[in-house]
């Protein structure tokens, strides 16, 4: 194994969140019956003309800016010529020459610490096909044509990643990327992102690339991860055993967990790509550019500096906040209740609440918790009224439901014992039953001191503050 | 009988008839001789006389526009929603188009009436109305020869009286050439004049809309309210419409006429050239300021047009593959069965010929020397106009090389009959306006002249060919029928 | 330019076309005398000419994110030559 390199570049389909089609008016809500959100244009019917979605070049742009790509002001789109029934005018309309986003790239880190950077060779704008289905009756075919024509943003990286692993991380970056940027849901059960691996090994050193297979279907991170590792130990025992790589697509099955060849797209490919006459090149200023990239929300890279510069948080806490938007946006909105508390709410953000998202399996955006709560809980940590032990009780009960943390911690009595005299009480009592430690201790056995603040705590039922415990037994127990 | 479009127009403004009346006498005529002429594919009498009725009542109440109730046929390539739009071919025989081309809309909304649809060479392709699934058009001056194509129904329609006027599209002369081979006038438009949306496309980048009629006033009149912006065309031009039929009326005194002389070189005939240059002595004679020029590239002119055109035709085709609408071939055993036998069955010979060549053209390998090549000849296509119209204000020549042919003189020789657009298809690779006017005979057919404009100058061409018709009669000419 | 019968064949199959046996030859001899007429372009060299994809050299108009169109699914699927439960039908494609 060890003298064999893999060589991933990844195809990412993000359906670009526009309320129309990129080339009709015809609604891109999910779910619809079938066949009631396609209209003359997403038919192809006869004599029907393509018109571009404003919004979807807008949206394709602002990704651009966002890697650092060239933004040609001069974009053509072409035709990609092939028969399926899914795809009704026999063509596709897609980029070819001149896409709207040119070389670009970005940054990931596949591991705590390390930074690689991933190049992007293109971005262009097309139409979605429609859907196949091919288990709704039993001799034929179904067609279901209101995906069709559903922007699509086809995200095309260089082939830099090198283990399965680099691939899932360069996915779930351009998954957050397309997020903060609010230009596509992300939602891949919908198959709203969805990504095609190129898959190919080589042996270390050799500089020429092996024959890749592309790997289809792939509609989680998790699958992502297994269908290229699959690739890559099919690949090398395939060549180790006399055999050839063959370059074709492959289907992933994520029940039977393998990828098998897709027999229909066998046949070689001709695209016939030209520009397709029905529309005229896109131009763009560099006023449009300008514009856009002046309304760019911050982004997860500025972000991270931003937390680890003015926050002061370490690089792996903001790397770990920024990597999803919906997580830096919970933090920052907790962070506005409680702006002194900044490293308490990374731990707590990144501790206890991401462990009860993924025991619960719940996402972030629905989580029961609200960033004020959480910034409450943890102001009445640092005010003492609570200890940490007692704050991980509270989270349980807010988390269920229960209330607010002063409302919980109200009404289970949970506030700690600050009041000297209430404090000294108990010091006194637990010293008069247990005169032999105390002796023990006097005869110089410090650890002793433990065995008195765990009693104490006990009969406080933990509500005692530690600190306080500690400096008045230590008094009482010299004097 | 053969009243113009203005007359009728006229009549109805004056209320010396109704549309219905007016309607009626076109459909009687169209009953009488359309079945040996064939100009029509579908004759949609019911909605005829309904649209008259409305018309009618439209100008009752005082709304009239100048084509309220005024009866029309329209090429079967337009859509035409609830009624049959087949483009003469098999597998649209069953087609009921769901909705309307934009010049459809355009000519409903200012209350015109739909005779019927109008025969045509199989998806526009052709020059003589012999590819139609619906057989061909007869040349109403003489029914042994064609009327010209593709939009052959339309042309011999207008000429032998079955409608003042009518809509045709013209790709690579399929307006311009049956209105020579018919007699009558037909103005091709700059391109992006006329929304494309609703007009099934032949190749996208060449296809334009324009009228038919007895004279260059009628198709002033029937332009004005087939061009304009549409938004549903990125193609269609935001340029303002003039209003076509207050500007013909200016005269030729000084205007600069150029003659190409590649259009008067080897391969036209001679007595068609004497009566060309009979036209030009008349304008002359109007004041008009003749001179030679030169199109240097137009011998190029074919090759390049057939690869564009057949590439796009060959993509613009794919969506007629039995699933969605259309002729679906009988119990097709997997899907390749399905799209093969129903596109193999549904087309016809032409059309398959040249979806075959486009997709060769197209294809991995050729692309560069064919279709990339096609794209800069035609630049250079363009630019010889432009220059030519840097010293003269329209161009003119013969519309086609010689008279109408017999019907099966050219069918076994498909590149013989693309020879006979030669002075046609340029200026839709330039996308220039390009009109066709009678003025003679040979042989007792028609001979048509054509004006080439500069873009968006339908008027400055409408104007001329008024002109000239105001000291001509060629254009009142009508053939003697039979039935 | 010549084609081949096969040439022809694998053009047809590219785009799903249907040819009879016996007209393949026809289809053949024509293909080859029109590519011959086409590749009468060679006799000019056109090098470093931009090419010219359309008349008007405009751009791109580019249209508002709107929803405009309702739903005509019972009036297409009327022309429709097989439709079930709102479904187009074909034959089983098998992946």
């Amino acid at each position: 194994m060890s003298d064999w390199e893999s060589v991933i570049g990844l195809e990412i389909h993000a359906q670009l969140a526009t309320v129309s089609k990129i080339f009709s008016g015809a609604s891109t809500a999910f779910g619809a019956a079938p066949n009631t959100q396609a209209c003359v244009v997403d038919l192809g019917m006869p004599g029907v003309l393509p018109v571009l979605n404003h919004e979807a070049v807008n949206m394709a742009i602002r990704f651009g800016v966002a890697i650092g790509a060239e933004i040609d002001h001069h974009s053509v789109f072409a035709r990609k010529n092939y028969f399926y029934p899914d795809l009704p005018k026999g063509y596709q309309i897609s980029q070819f020459e001149l896409p709207i986003v040119g070389k670009g790239h970005i940054f990931i880190s596949p591991d705590e610490g390390v930074s690689k950077e991933v190049g992007i060779t293109r971005a262009h704008l097309e139409e979605d096909a429609g859907k196949s289905i091919h288990d709704q009756f039993p001799e034929q075919t179904a067609i279901d044509l209101n995906r069709a024509g559903t922007p699509l943003l086809e995200i095309v990286s260089e082939p830099d990643m090198r283990s399965a692993k680099e691939a899932v991380a360069y996915a779930r970056k351009i998954h957050s990327l397309v997020r903060y940027l609010e230009i596509c849901d992300g939602n891949m059960q919908e198959g709203s992102f969805r990504c095609d691996a190129n898959v190919s090994v080589r042996r270390k050193g050799d500089q020429k690339l092996g024959t890749r297979a592309e790997l289809k279907n792939i509609n989680s991170f998790r699958f992502l991860e297994r269908a290229i590792n699959h690739e890559i130990e099919r690949q090398i025992d395939l060549i180790e055993d006399g055999g050839k790589v063959v370059q074709e697509t492959r289907l992933y099955d994520s029940e039977r967990d393998e990828t098998r060849s897709m027999r229909s797209k066998e046949e070689a490919n001709d695209y016939r790509y030209f520009p397709d006459p029905d529309l005229l090149p896109v131009a763009i200023s560099d006023e449009d550019i300008a514009r856009i990239r002046a309304a760019l929300p911050e982004l997860p890279e500025q972000k991270k500096q931003r937390y680890i510069n003015d926050l002061g948080l370490s690089d792996y806490n903001a790397e770990l906040l920024t990597s999803s938007r919906d997580t830096a946006i919970y933090f920052e909105t907790a962070l506005a209740a409680a702006p002194e508390l900044v490293a308490q709410l990374a731990n707590w953000i990144l501790g206890d609440l991401t462990g009860a998202l993924n025991k619960a399996n719940v996402e972030m955006t629905a989580v029961p918790i609200e960033p004020a709560m959480l910034a409450q809980l943890v102001t009445r940590i640092a005010d003492s009224t609570i200890s940490g032990k007692i704050a991980k009780e509270v989270f349980e009960a807010m988390w269920q439901g229960e209330g607010s943390a002063d409302e919980i911690i109200e009404a289970r009595g949970l506030k700690q014992i600050t009041d000297s005299g209430a404090i000294e009480t108990l010091i006194d009592e637990v010293i008069a039953a247990n005169p032999e430690q105390v002796a023990q201790f006097r005869a110089g056995k410090e650890k002793v001191l433990g065995f008195f603040v765990g009693q104490i705590m006990k009969q406080s039922q933990g509500k005692a503050n530690p600190g306080q415990v500690n400096a008045m037994l230590r008094e009482k127990l010299k004097a | 009988m053969a009243k113009s479009v203005t007359e009728i127009s006229r009549g109805l403004a004056a209320g010396k008839f109704s549309s219905v009346e007016v309607t009626q006498d076109y459909l009687a005529r169209i009953a009488e001789f359309n079945p040996s002429l064939n100009c029509f594919i579908s004759v949609t009498d019911e909605l005829a006389l309904a649209q008259a009725r409305q018309a009618d009542d439209r100008r009752a109440g005082g709304e009239a526009d100048a084509l309220t109730g005024v009866p029309l046929a329209h090429k079967d390539l337009f859509c035409t929603d609830g009624v049959r739009t087949s483009c003469a071919s098999r597998i649209l025989d069953n087609f009921i188009a769901p909705y309307d081309a934009k010049v459809i809309e355009n000519f409903k909304s200012a209350g015109a009436v739909m005779l019927g649809k109008t025969n045509m060479d199989e998806f526009a392709m052709g020059s003589s109305n012999e590819n139609s699934h619906y057989g061909c058009v007869a040349n109403p001056w003489n029914t042994a020869h064609v009327p010209g194509g593709s939009s052959g129904g339309s042309a011999a329609a207008v000429a032998a009286g079955l409608a003042p006027g009518a809509s045709g599209t013209d790709t690579g002369g399929s307006i311009r050439q049956p209105a020579a081979f018919c007699g009558v006038t037909g103005i091709k438009p700059t391109y992006g004049r006329v929304s494309r949306y609703g007009m099934i496309a032949f190749a996208s980048s060449l296809d334009q809309g324009g009228p038919f009629a007895r004279s260059a006033e009628d198709c002033a009149l029937l332009l004005r309210t087939m061009a304009g912006f549409d938004r549903r065309d990125s193609t269609c031009s935001e340029q303002a419409v003039p209003d076509y039929p207050a500007s013909i009326g200016r005269g030729v005194e000084g205007l600069k006429i150029g003659l190409p002389v590649e259009y008067f070189a080897e391969g036209l005939d001679s007595k068609l050239a004497a009566v060309i240059e009979t036209a030009v002595d008349e304008l002359r004679r109007l004041g008009a300021e003749i001179q030679d020029i030169s199109l240097p590239n137009t011998g190029l002119s074919i090759p390049t047009y057939y690869v564009v055109a057949m590439a796009e035709c060959s993509s613009n085709l794919s969506r007629f593959d039995g699933v969605r609408f259309g002729y679906r071939c009988e119990d097709p055993v997997d899907l390749e069965d399905l799209y093969k036998r129903s596109r193999g069955e549904g087309f016809g010979a032409e059309v398959k010929r040249r979806i075959l060549i486009g997709t060769y053209a197209l294809s991995a390998g050729y692309y560069d020397a064919y279709y990339l090549k096609a794209q800069q000849l035609r630049r250079m296509i363009k630019d010889d106009f432009q220059k030519a119209f840097s010293s003269v204000d329209l161009i003119l020549g013969p519309t086609t090389p010689g008279v109408a042919f017999r019907i099966g003189a050219k069918t076994d020789d498909p590149v013989s009959m693309y020879l006979q657009d030669i002075y046609t298809i340029s200026l839709n690779l330039a996308g220039l306006p390009g009109m066709s006017l009678p003025v003679g005979f040979v042989d007792g057919l028609p001979v048509g002249m054509q004006l080439i404009g500069n873009y968006f100058d339908e008027a400055g061409l409408l104007n001329a060919a008024h002109s000239y018709q105001q000291v001509t009669d060629w254009h009142l000419q009508t053939p003697e029928l039979k039935v | 330019m010549t084609l081949k019968s096969e040439d022809v064949l694998n053009i047809a199959h590219l785009a799903r076309l249907h040819i009879d046996e016996d007209a393949i030859d026809q289809y053949t001899s024509d293909l080859s005398s029109i590519l011959t007429l086409v590749d009468q372009m060679n006799q000019v060299d056109s090098s470093g000419v931009v090419p010219l994809a359309n008349p008007l050299d405009a751009t791109q108009r580019l249209r508002d994110d709107e929803v405009t169109e309702i739903d005509e699914r019972d009036k297409f699927q009327q022309i429709a030559p097989d439709v079930e439960a709102g479904f187009y039908r074909v034959p089983k494609v098998i992946e």
